[in-house]
This record gives structure tokens, C-alpha cells and sequence, in this order.
């Protein structure tokens, strides 16, 4: 390709801005955080440019041997770069969301952003299964720090809870990467998307694999580490644990269960379709009653998330492609609203949401960015979840009328809590003097908030520039599902006998 | 003419006869003598170990098989000697304000040093015990080395007592299997447990030897003495305790297992499964409540010999290979923490051991704190620290031997005692600072725990084709 070695300098880039603001000032390291975080969106950008949809399915490949096997073996394809570009974009909203509400430690806490960034970016790049584990998990770190550290009352208790919940997941997929490499030989993530594991196999390793992705995602019932992250974490730490690391669940279930194990995901179709029904339902409800504005959202992201699920599983292309568009209209809209949070609670510091009412009389700024976002988590057309919710319910309706039937609720439930949010915080009469004393939007906040509007309807309006690089990559992922997908008109039966009318055939 | 042995044997010979000069330096010299005789004594270690580049050092058996110089003993005396200089480079800082201290300290470590070394080319079960106890005896005098103070003189005692007893064990064991096979060494056993089924007066024998090791290697359910001891000794004896010999007795064991009662593999592999899954186990779960750094650090040391143990039940080459690399990584992370342990002293320079003492010491002492944070999460074992690698060669070896249970087992273990390591974290990081640690002036000791930090920092990843490929070759040597 280039020459340039993108994929290692979006790691790298990060990591020396990191490892520098260690060694200045507050006011420095803020700088420091905003221009790297800016040059790796740069890089990503350049990177989205450069790839060629039609081109090989792995661009940008770097390979060097590290020794024992291990390879430090970058390579994205649409999919991947498409998840690096909304990183590398929420990134400098991060650090700009931190501008002014971190005050104490802050070279501290822009090192950690920064270094979680290049973690994340290597997990997205990897193409050797062991270091993408190594990213993966590494991104634990400066996660646990920044709940413990910078977070709210509870901060402890969350940042364990978050920490040994999914560290607990994640090992349970090591001793199956240990497995699979043992079986096929090669370590290497593109070569074992390729591989056939016996059916036996597959089964172990779709559940050891679930139980890592099922809780980064999160999936109910082990969602609830999430609603206390959410909640004690800064908010530019809600906006990157739901903007990104929740992606990396998803991601997982693209890049590794699906293709790895095809068999043994069918298997598994109703217990995901069941488990993603209980969630849109039970966690859109529970998001209803909640009077803490946080974890509303975050209960909403666990209901958001469910679609990917439903998507991913219905195992089509509607299906497959519209829950990309979830996860990537999720980590806008997400991030958005915790950013729209985080905004209120600078100035008046709770979370309460019957501390605030009729915000639109005194910042209607505010109430305008927030309308748009709100309308978007909602799923209404020409913002991006439209785009994401409908292709996957369409996909799942192709798979099963009744999962479908369920996840539509969701839609409906989602509407219910979030025009409910909305109308509490900016309509009806100021109940509250300090909350109507509030000014509106100061420059930098409308700086973190109005490119994401921008980017909502972009993917809204026009979202072919998000399907496009992915287009291929979705296509190659069906033909290799298309042996256990059951064919055409059958699609409303998922189950063992298409499968083993499959099997009987290939053997 | 000089004899063949003498080629083979020059890192112990150097040891032997350097540390008995350095005996009669330390009695005529006494206490002033105590940095000359510390530095000459690391000299020592640091030439013995560049005397084992070469081909004697691993030239084959010795001495009619009672020991042998091959590629895993010098392997393991590579990791041993450079571990037992740093416990005396870190000891001469730590005894120097201490008005009992002679120069006897660096002569024990020397002693203890031809003791493992002894161990881990041990390949007949005299050689083995002598070894043992040559070590042993040099280690008990180490654990009671500040005499007045009282935890120090019952940590002497109480290693010494359950020591001896754990020695009887062995001896008898010994004595069982010599008693049955008619021989001493670990090729003639080995024979005698192939010829069949294996009678129970050998399989008494078996479990009584591996019960003795487990003591000294301080696998559950032979584990009791470790927190005592460790929290009793002073500081840079219990990092050596928790290195150096820790290592040769995991060796020492390997080699016992898969070179003598290797075809009794069946026999020995569940009790080393046991031993492995209760020790990862205890060591988490006992190591909730501590509130004392050292004996913190004790369970730790309990919980990471179970997961070496598991490569001992994968056994084979990978098995072994395995095992030396976790050895190795442990003994780095182990000295790291304890070096960072011992720079734990409050504004008079006294040692402080409470963990709570270390409240923010993220922000008082961001480097050293750095340092620590690096140490617990690679000894919890999370990436992308080091520390991560060598259980992830663990269970590779234990999952190719088809022992994925254990290895899902051995894990979960892992994530029950992330717990702990993770509570220093927090200590460090989270909580306020406490009242702030002296500044200490001794910087080989800064330059030690940088160099250890940089080694299981993600650096550390591209030192992994070098250590394979060494403890291919040295695993294979066994076979």
C-alpha cells in the first residue's frame, strides 16, 4: 500500500502523547491530549480515505515477528476501520469534555485517555489473535483507573465491579484462544476466520467466547456492571466506555464468533434471540423508572445494544449491516447524550433528574442539541439509528417474525423513556431556581456537540458512505455463515434440521 | 592433568571456595567489612554465572549420574545467582542502618547459592537432598538474621522446625524408594517404575518425597509456614526466599518428576494437580483479609507456584519449558515487589509493612508508585503487561496436554485473586495520601526496580523469542 505504517502509528501516536503528559502541566497536558487525539483522527481519516472498498479484504497490512510465534500483525477491513474512525472521532470530544470539569490529576488522567486509545485502536487493528487479547484486556487498565480515580461517590466499588466483571469474561475466551490456536496452528485472526473447528468444538468456543462479549457488549443478565460504570465514571469516561469499548463486544461477535464458529452460532441463535428479547424489554422498563439521568442512558444502551445482537444473529445481510450502523449510531448518540449529561451536571452538579425542568427557556442551545439527539436514540428517519434500527429489525424479521415482534417494542419503549427524559429536563415549568439560572452552551461546548449532530445525520441521511467500505466484508462474512444459514424460503425456521440436511450434504 | 568435573562444576566451585574466603574476610573484618564482603560476593555470583557460558557447563552427567551439567541446570543458575545478588545488593542498603549487622549476610546468600545450584543439577536423590539441605540450613540462619528482634528469631525458629520435619518426609520417602528400586539415581528410578505397575512401598515412597518438595516449594497443603516466615524475616531475606529458592525447588521438582518418576507420570500428576488448583486457590482467597505487605506478597508466592505447578502437570518438554518460563517472569516480578516492599519507610527510615501505608502514594510518589502498580498488575497477570505471558504458557502447555478443565479451572483462579493485587491499586491510586515515605537514597536500588519494571512492562514482549527458545533447549535437556 502506502508505506506508511497507519495502523502502528494510530497506536503509537497516542501512546508517546501519553507517555509525555506525564511530564508537564496541567495546561500542557490538556494540549497535549487534544493534538494527539487530533492527529490520530487525522491518521484515521486518511486511513478511511485510502481504503478501497473493492480492494482485498485486509488493507494496510504490517507483519513483524516479535518471536514464539507472536506477530505484531495489523490489518483492518471495512468493518474495523469504520469502528477506528468513530474512536479516533470521539476522542478529542473526550478530552475536550474534560477541559474544564478535571481539575485534579489531570496529566494523570489525559495519559490514561491516550493510552486507552492506542489500546483500543490495537484491538480494532489486530490480526494475531493473542494480540488482540493483549489490547483487548489491556484496555482494563486505564479504564479501572479513570472510574477509580476521577469518578463519583460509589467510584470503588464501580471500578471493581467493572473491572473483575469483565476481566472474569475475557479469561474464560483465553483458554478457547489457547484452544483454537493449539487445534489450527497459526495464531493468526485472518487465517482462522477460515478454519473449520469441529462442531463439538465450536459449541465450547462460541460459549467461552460469549461469556467475554456477552459482558463487554453487555448483554442482560450480565449488563449489570454497566449502570454503575455509567454512573460513577466522568463523563468523558461514559461517553468512551459507551461510545467504544461497548462496540468492542460487538465487534468481537463480527470478527470472531461468527466467522470462526458458524455452527456453533446457529446453535446458539435462539438462546441469543431470547437473551436480546429479555433485554430490549426488561432494560427499556427498567430504564423508564430511573431518576438518575445517567443511568437512564446507560440502561438505554444495554436496549440498543440488544439489536446488534438481534442483527448479528439473524445472520443476514440487512441483519449484519444494520447492526454495524447501530453500534456506530449508538457510540454517536450515546456519547452525545452523556455528553448533553455531563453538560447539565457541570453546572449544577447532580444527576437528579427532577432537579432540572423547562431547561428550554434558559439555554435553548442546549434543548435544540438535545432534541436532535434524543430524536436519534429514538430511532426517528434521517438521524442514524433509523438507518441502523430498521436494517436490523428487517434482518431479523427474515429470521424470526417473533424475535422481531419483540424487538420492535424496544423501539416503541425506547420513544416512551427518552421523550419522557426530555420532557422532564427541558419542557414544563422551571421548578427550580438554580436549574432556570443556568446559561446556555458556552463555544467549546457547542464544539464537542455539533460535530456529532453533523455526524448523526450524515449517517442519517446518507448512509452508504458508512455500508460502502463494510459492503464486501459483510458479503464475505455471509458466504462463509451460508453453510449453516438455512436457504431462501425457509428462513422462518432456524434450527437443527436445516443444519444437519446441510452437514448430511457436505459430508 | 585437571579433571573433567572441574570444568563442569566451575560456577559451584567459584561459589564454594569464593564464599569460604569471604567467611574468613567477614570473621576478621566484622562489621566494617560488611560492604566489601557484599560487593565481592555479588562479584562472585556475577562470575559464576558468566562461567557457566560455554560448553562444560552443560557437558553431561557427573560423578556416575549423581548430578549432571546440563542445559536446565544452567539455566536455572542463570536465574539464580543474578536473583541472589540483587537480594544482597538490596540487603547491604537495608542492614547498613542496622547496628547488628556483619558481614555474614552476603557469605549465607553465597552458601544457599552453591545449595540451589546443587538442586537443580541434582540427578540422584543424595544429590538432591544434599542440595536441599545445603540450602536450607543457609536459609534458616537468613530468616532469623536480626537476631533481637522477636518475629525475626520466630520466623527462624518456626522455618527451622517445619522445615526439619519436611526434610524427615523426604528422607523417609527417600529411603522408601531407594528401598524398592535398589538405587539413588533418578535414570536407575525411573527404570525401576517402568518395569510396571509400580509397588505401593514406591508409590509410598512417591507421595512422600513429593510431599517434602511441596514444603519447599510451599505448594497447599504444605504452605503454612510461608505467610509466617515471609512476614517475620527481614525484607530482603524474604525476597530472597521468595526468588531464588522458591525457583530451585520448583526446578528441582520438575526434574524430579519428569526425569525420575517419569513413567510414573499417572502416579504423581494428580497429586500435582491438587497441589497446583489448591495452592492458585488458597493464595487467592487467603489473601483477602492481609493488611501486611509481606505476608500479602506470601499468598501471592503460594498462588503463582500453583500455576507453575500446572505446567508441570502439561509435563513433556512443552510442559517443562513452561514451567522455566513462568519461573523466570515470577522471580523478576517477585524481586520488583519486593524492592519496591523495601523502600516503604516512613520519615525516620524505619520499615513500614502496613498496606495502608501506601494510600496515594500515587500522587507523593508518582514513579514509585508507577513501579508497584506494574508489579501487581503483571503478577495478576493482565495484559498487556509481561506478566500476562507466561500463564498464557501455562495453560497453552496444559491445553495442548489436553487438560483444558485444569486450565479453566487454574484461570478462574486467577481472576478471584486479580482481586487483591488490584486492592493495592486502589490503595495507591484511589484513596488519599497517607502520611508520605522517606526519600530514599539508594539509587541501585531505583535502577534495580527500573530495570525489573521495564522487564515486565509491555517491553518485556519482545524478550519472548529469546526466553522460548532458552527454555526449549533447557526443557529439552531433560528428555
Amino acid at each position: 500500500m502506502t508505506g506508511i505504517p497507519l495502523l502502528s502509528l494510530l497506536i503509537i501516536v497516542p501512546l508517546v502523547a501519553g507517555v509525555l503528559c506525564l511530564f508537564v502541566k496541567a495546561e500542557g497536558a490538556r494540549w497535549l491530549a487534544l493534538i494527539g487525539t487530533l492527529i490520530d483522527l487525522a491518521i484515521s481519516i486518511y486511513a478511511w480515505v485510502q481504503y478501497n472498498p473493492d480492494g482485498p479484504q485486509w488493507q494496510f497490512v504490517e507483519k513483524y515477528p516479535i518471536g514464539g510465534g507472536v506477530n505484531w500483525a495489523l490489518g483492518i477491513d471495512g468493518i474495523a476501520l469504520l469502528l477506528i474512525v468513530l474512536t479516533a472521532f470521539l476522542m478529542p470530544i473526550c478530552i475536550g469534555a474534560s477541559w474544564r470539569s478535571i481539575t485534579k490529576r489531570v496529566p494523570e488522567y489525559m495519559a490514561y485517555f491516550l493510552l486507552m486509545e492506542a489500546l483500543i485502536m490495537g484491538s480494532f487493528s489486530a490480526q494475531d489473535l493473542f494480540l488482540f487479547y493483549i489490547f483487548f484486556e489491556g484496555g482494563l487498565i486505564p479504564m479501572y483507573l479513570i472510574i477509580g480515580i476521577w469518578g463519583g461517590a460509589e467510584r470503588i466499588k464501580a471500578s471493581y465491579k467493572f473491572f473483575l466483571y469483565t476481566f472474569f469474561g475475557s479469561v474464560l475466551m483465553l483458554i478457547a484462544m489457547i484452544y483454537m490456536v493449539n487445534a489450527a496452528g497459526t495464531s493468526s485472526i485472518p487465517a482462522l476466520m477460515a478454519y473449520d473447528f469441529s462442531s463439538t468444538a465450536q459449541q465450547w468456543l462460541f460459549l467461552a467466547f460469549l461469556a467475554s462479549f456477552a459482558v463487554k457488549l453487555p448483554m442482560w443478565p450480565v449488563h449489570t456492571w454497566l449502570p454503575d460504570a455509567h454512573v460513577q465514571a466522568p463523563t468523558a469516561g461514559s461517553v468512551i466506555l459507551a461510545g467504544v469499548l461497548l462496540k468492542l463486544g460487538g465487534y468481537g461477535f463480527i470478527r470472531f464468533s461468527l466467522p470462526m464458529f458458524p455452527d456453533g452460532s446457529l446453535e446458539f441463535v435462539p438462546l441469543m434471540f431470547v437473551l436480546s428479547g429479555v433485554a430490549v424489554v426488561y432494560t427499556s422498563l427498567v430504564a423508564l423508572v430511573q431518576r438518575d439521568m445517567k443511568k437512564l442512558i446507560a440502561y438505554s444502551s444495554v436496549a440498543h445494544m440488544a439489536f446488534v445482537t438481534f442483527g448479528l444473529f439473524a445472520m443476514n445481510r440487512q441483519g449484519i449491516e444494520g447492526a454495524m450502523l447501530v453500534m456506530l449510531g449508538h457510540g454517536l448518540v450515546s456519547g452525545a447524550l452523556f455528553l448533553c449529561v455531563g453538560v447539565v451536571y457541570d453546572r449544577l452538579h447532580t444527576r437528579e433528574i427532577d432537579r432540572y425542568g423547562g431547561l428550554s427557556d434558559n439555554m435553548p442551545g442546549y434543548a435544540l442539541l438535545f432534541m436532535i439527539f434524543t430524536m436519534a436514540s429514538v430511532g426517528l428517519p434521517a438521524t442514524s439509528n433509523f438507518v441502523g434500527e430498521f436494517l436490523s429489525l428487517v434482518g431479523t424479521y427474515q429470521a424470526s417474525s417473533w424475535a422481531a415482534i419483540v424487538a420492535t417494542t424496544g423501539i416503541i419503549l425506547g420513544a416512551a423513556y427518552m421523550l419522557w427524559l426530555y420532557w422532564r429536563i427541558c419542557f414544563g415549568t422551571q421548578r427550580n431556581a438554580d436549574a432556570a439560572a443556568m446559561p446556555d452552551l458556552s463555544l467549546r461546548e457547542w464544539w464537542l456537540l455539533a460535530p456529532i449532530a453533523a455526524a448523526v445525520f450524515w449517517m442519517g441521511i446518507y448512509p452508504e458512505s458508512f455500508i460502502r467500505p463494510m459492503r464486501n466484508d459483510v458479503g464475505r462474512l455471509l458466504t462463509r455463515l451460508e453453510r449453516v444459514t438455512p436457504a431462501g424460503d425457509s428462513k422462518l425456521t432456524l434450527g437443527r434440521g436445516a443444519m444437519n440436511m446441510d452437514m448430511g450434504a457436505r459430508h | 592433568m585437571i579433571p573433567r568435573f572441574t570444568a563442569a562444576l566451575l560456577p559451584e566451585l567459584i561459589l564454594s571456595v569464593g564464599g569460604t574466603i569471604l567467611m574468613l574476610v567477614a570473621a576478621f573484618a566484622g562489621r566494617r567489612g560488611s560492604g566489601v564482603t557484599s560487593w565481592l560476593a555479588v562479584l562472585l555470583l556475577l562470575v559464576a554465572t558468566a562461567a557457566l557460558v560455554g560448553a562444560p557447563s552443560h557437558s553431561g552427567p557427573l560423578f556416575d549420574g549423581f548430578i549432571s551439567a546440563d542445559l536446565f541446570a544452567s539455566f536455572g543458575k542463570a536465574l539464580m545467582f543474578p536473583a541472589a545478588a540483587v537480594a544482597i545488593i538490596a540487603g547491604h542498603g537495608w542492614f547498613e542502618s542496622d547496628h547488628e549487622h556483619s558481614s555474614e549476610y552476603a557469605v549465607l546468600i553465597v552458601f544457599a547459592a552453591v545449595g540451589m545450584s546443587v538442586m537443580v543439577s541434582a540427578t540422584s536423590l543424595v544429590a538432591l537432598y544434599v542440595g536441599l539441605e545445603l540450602n536450607s540450613l543457609a536459609s534458616y540462619v537468613l530468616a532469623s538474621y536480626r537476631r533481637t528482634d522477636e518475629r525475626s528469631a520466630e520466623a527462624g525458629l518456626k522455618y527451622f522446625v517445619l522445615g526439619a520435619l519436611a526434610s524427615g518426609i523426604l528422607l523417609y520417602g527417600i529411603s522408601l524408594l531407594y528401598g524398592f528400586t535398589g538405587t539413588m539415581t533418578f535414570k536407575g528410578i525411573a527404570a525401576a517404575f517402568a518395569r510396571g505397575t509400580p509397588s505401593l512401598g514406591l508409590l509410598f515412597g512417591l507421595v512422600f518425597v513429593l510431599a517434602g518438595l511441596a514444603f519447599k516449594v510451599s505448594a497447599v497443603p504444605f504452605h503454612m509456614w510461608t505467610p509466617d516466615v515471609y512476614e517475620g524475616a527481614p525484607t530482603p531475606v524474604t525476597m530472597f526466599f521468595g526468588t531464588a529458592p522458591k525457583a530451585a525447588a520448583v526446578l528441582l521438582a520438575t526434574r524430579l518428576c519428569l526425569e525420575g518418576l517419569g513413567p510414573a507420570t499417572e502416579a504423581w500428576r494428580q497429586i500435582v494437580i491438587f497441589a497446583a488448583l489448591a495452592s492458585i486457590f488458597l493464595g487467592a482467597i487467603a489473601a483477602y483479609g492481609q493488611t501486611n505487605i509481606k505476608r500479602l506478597l506470601a499468598y501471592s508466592s503460594i498462588n503463582n507456584v500453583g500455576f507453575a505447578l500446572i505446567g508441570l502437570v502439561a509435563a513433556g518438554p512443552r510442559g517443562a519449558a513452561a514451567v522455566l518460563f513462568y519461573m523466570v517472569i515470577y522471580v523478576v516480578m517477585t524481586l520488583g515487589a519486593f524492592l519496591c516492599v523495601m523502600w516503604m519507610r516512613d520519615s525516620e527510615g524505619r520499615p513500614v509493612e502496613s498496606i495502608a501505608s501506601l494510600s496515594g502514594l500515587a500522587q507523593t510518589r508518582p514513579a514509585f508508585a508507577a513501579a508497584f502498580a506494574i508489579f501487581m498488575f503483571s503478577l495478576a497477570g493482565v495484559p498487556p503487561l509481561f506478566g500476562f505471558w507466561p500463564k498464557l504458557v501455562v495453560f497453552q502447555a496444559a491445553i495442548a496436554s489436553g487438560y483444558v478443565a485444569l486450565a479453566v479451572a487454574g484461570i478462574v483462579g486467577a481472576v478471584v485473586g486479580a482481586y487483591y493485587y488490584l486492592k493495592i491499586v486502589k490503595v495507591m491510586y484511589m484513596d488519599e495520601p497517607a502520611e508520605p515515605y522517606a526519600r530514599p537514597r539508594e539509587p541501585i536500588q531505583g535502577l534495580l526496580i527500573l530495570v525489573m519494571a521495564l522487564i515486565v512492562s509491555p517491553i518485556g514482549y519482545l524478550l519472548i523469542g529469546v526466553l522460548g527458545s532458552l527454555t526449549s533447549q533447557a526443557a529439552g535437556s531433560l528428555f
